[in-house]
């Protein structure tokens, strides 16, 4: 059997056989090289695409199912035929809703209703778009939001139905320039609201400025009410006037967020809400979202990604693997005499195929070794100049380490083999 | 496959080699003296007939099996010198070794010693292609004795050297003989084979004749001793 010191002198002969001809095995590593880089680099602008968007989708709450008014499609078509006639339409969640969901599905921690009413905030002579955002004290049990200054809303002032509101500190920041946010009145739709607390919603990428600007309204710009300000306030019928139309939407809760005890309810609960509330709406006037299963779609969304882009990188692996193939039976031709010489002096055909099996999987895993260096610092070459999110995993440096160290046997079987049958008189006689 | 003429490249060969001789295999090409050869050397195994090597019927071996034979019995000397290219003075002299599983640390004293013998002992770590055709032939002939074998094959040793440097290296062949080593050498070249004890003149496969050489005194004395 091959013991442990002839396997190390093995492979320093095979380094040394290797160093012999350096640009020629610095070349063939080029491809083991790519192909392991772009394994490693591929997967982790994959890994990275696709974490930001689990990210959002986990702020929503994996243990929640959210749902929301939708304005029938029907109705809508209907409303523009009708032309100029002002025209009501009402649709919607309603408070029996929460109260349903509540008490019927199994399973429910917490049942979060929600208005959603798109409005401009006012502090003297500053005038911003914002979202009210009508909501009840547990919000931030179900929300993921951090508490910046001040306090969230109480159940007191949801009680009596007290005008003070909590505001984003983007928004915030805008609206005060001067001034320190807390105990300030503000004015939406002609009501005074005090400021009691500066909130941030995590899934909101504050450090992106560009958002800030211009979409950034829906997620940012957001004005915190106790439900019941907001529908004494605001009252549940919204007019809208566009040219001579006026429309007018009545909704009682624009989005109720149910929160489960625990992940094994979410997928029961799911139906079962769908089921409920097909009872009492007439039309599908609302839409059901669940996270956990957003999340596994992602998921499942993301492993196709990585699959794909694993597969392609995997297939410049084989091509690098071919490479050294070719390569090694070239080798194997020129070198005919050595091996002819070693046979003469004893070297069973075995050894014959150690050697060179040990010389491919030597330019392989060294191609892999670079390959892995290389496939590292790519990634964190594209966050740093295109500012994209990339994440490299281990399993990836890993995975691909491992194939090119497989390439190397799989591919260097076939030469081995073919310089161990060479017959040892021919190879002696070789030229 | 059918059409495979069958050559008989030996035919009918007996031949005995006792230990301690020099003997030399000459003959025209297509006598069958490289099949001889590797018949010796145990490269190529007979189609018929058998091969007893130190007492060992090597004819039907396997092919790990002969290899090991190989490895342990014989040396060979190449006309090309052989050396593998990669690899320097004292690792070529210790390749036999290497593959009955010996460390360089292990031989390391014997291969300096038959580098010293050989009058490589300062060249240890030169490459084959930094040394002249006398100096890798020697670097050879130090190789075939590492594993201390039965028998030195040496294929037309001197074929590739100049006369001088071709004599310096019969002559150490001689003192390996004279050390007690059995020498089987094949050439065509006269004046080498005249140094041999015996002759073995081979034709069309068969054994034409042999003839027994016997040295004066007077022609051992010029073998140039070294020692």
């Amino acid at each position: 059997m091959v013991s442990y010191q002839q396997f190390m002198s093995t492979v320093q002969l095979g380094i040394k056989t290797l160093l012999l001809h350096k640009l020629r095995s610095g070349l063939t590593m080029l491809g083991i090289i790519f192909g392991v880089c772009s394994v490693i680099a591929m997967l982790a602008i994959g890994e990275g695409a696709s974490y930001e968007a689990q990210e959002r989708i986990k702020a929503l709450g994996s243990n929640n199912i959210i749902v929301r008014s939708v304005k029938p499609p029907d109705e809508a078509r209907e409303q523009n035929n009708s032309g100029g006639r002002s025209r009501g339409i009402r649709y919607g969640l309603t408070y029996d809703d929460t109260a349903r969901i509540y008490s019927t599905i199994p399973g429910v921690e917490r049942v979060l209703p929600m208005r959603l009413i798109r409005e401009r905030i006012r502090f003297f002579e500053i005038e911003l778009p914002c979202q009210v955002i009508g909501t009840l004290s547990f919000y931030p049990d179900i929300v993921s939001i951090d508490l910046i200054k001040g306090r969230f809303l109480s159940h007191m002032d949801e009680v009596y139905k007290q005008n003070v509101c909590v505001l984003t500190t983007s928004l915030a920041q805008r609206l005060f320039p001067y001034h320190d946010p807390l105990e300030q009145t503000i004015k939406i739709a002609g009501v005074y609201y005090r400021v009691v607390g500066l909130v941030r919603e995590i899934n909101t990428p504050n450090e992106r400025p560009q958002s800030g600007e211009s979409e950034g309204e829906t997620l940012e710009n957001n004005v915190y009410l106790p439900l019941a300000t907001c529908k004494a306030r605001f009252g549940e019928t919204l007019i809208k006037r566009t040219g001579n139309q006026v429309n007018s939407e009545t909704v009682q809760l624009h989005e109720i967020r149910v929160q489960m005890k625990d992940h094994s309810f979410v997928e029961s609960a799911d139906p079962q809400v769908r089921t409920m509330l097909s009872r009492f709406h007439k039309d599908v006037d609302y839409e059901i979202t669940v996270p956990l299963q957003l999340l596994r779609q992602a998921e499942a969304t993301k492993r196709m990604f990585n699959i794909v882009l694993g597969s392609i990188a995997a297939i410049s692996l084989i091509v690098g693997g071919i490479g050294i193939m070719n390569i090694m039976l070239a080798n194997v031709t020129e070198r005919t005499r050595e091996i002819g010489v070693r046979r003469a002096l004893g070297g069973k055909k075995r050894d014959i195929i150690t050697q060179f099996l040990v010389e491919t999987v030597v330019l392989s895993v060294g191609g892999g070794l670079v390959g892995v260096v290389v496939g590292v610092i790519t990634p964190i070459l594209v966050t740093s100049t295109t500012g994209m999110n990339t994440i490299i995993t281990w399993w990836s440096v890993a995975l691909a380490f491992s194939i090119s160290g497989a390439i190397g046997v799989v591919f260097g079987i076939y030469p081995a083999n073919a310089a161990a049958s060479l017959d040892p008189i021919e190879a002696l006689r070789h030229e | 496959m059918g059409d495979d003429i069958e050559v008989m490249a030996l035919d009918g060969v007996d031949i005995d080699i006792h230990q301690g001789e020099y003997v030399a295999i000459m003959g025209p090409s297509g006598s069958g003296k490289s099949t001889m050869l590797n018949l010796l050397g145990c490269l190529d195994r007979p189609t018929a007939g058998s091969y007893w090597l130190g007492g060992e019927d090597v004819a039907q071996m396997e092919d790990d099996s002969l290899s090991d034979v190989r490895g342990r019995r014989i040396g060979f000397i190449f006309q090309s010198y052989n050396l593998i290219a990669q690899l320097t003075v004292l690792e070529n002299i210790q390749v036999p070794l290497f593959y009955q599983g010996k460390s360089m640390a292990e031989s390391y004293d014997r291969c300096v010693e038959l580098a010293q013998l050989v009058g490589l002992g300062e060249r240890l770590t030169h490459r084959p292609n930094q040394l002249s055709g006398g100096q890798q032939q020697r670097v050879a002939i130090a190789r075939s004795l590492v594993n201390d074998p039965l028998m030195i094959l040496a294929d037309e040793p001197t074929g590739n050297l100049d006369s001088k440097t071709g004599l310096e290296v019969l002559d150490l062949i001689d003192e390996l003989n004279d050390d007690g080593k059995t020498i089987v050498l094949v050439t065509h070249d006269n004046y080498v084979a005249e140094r041999a004890h015996r002759v073995i003149h081979m034709k069309d496969g068969h054994v034409d004749r042999e003839e027994i050489k016997r040295r004066t005194g007077e022609e051992r004395q010029k073998v140039y001793k070294r020692r």
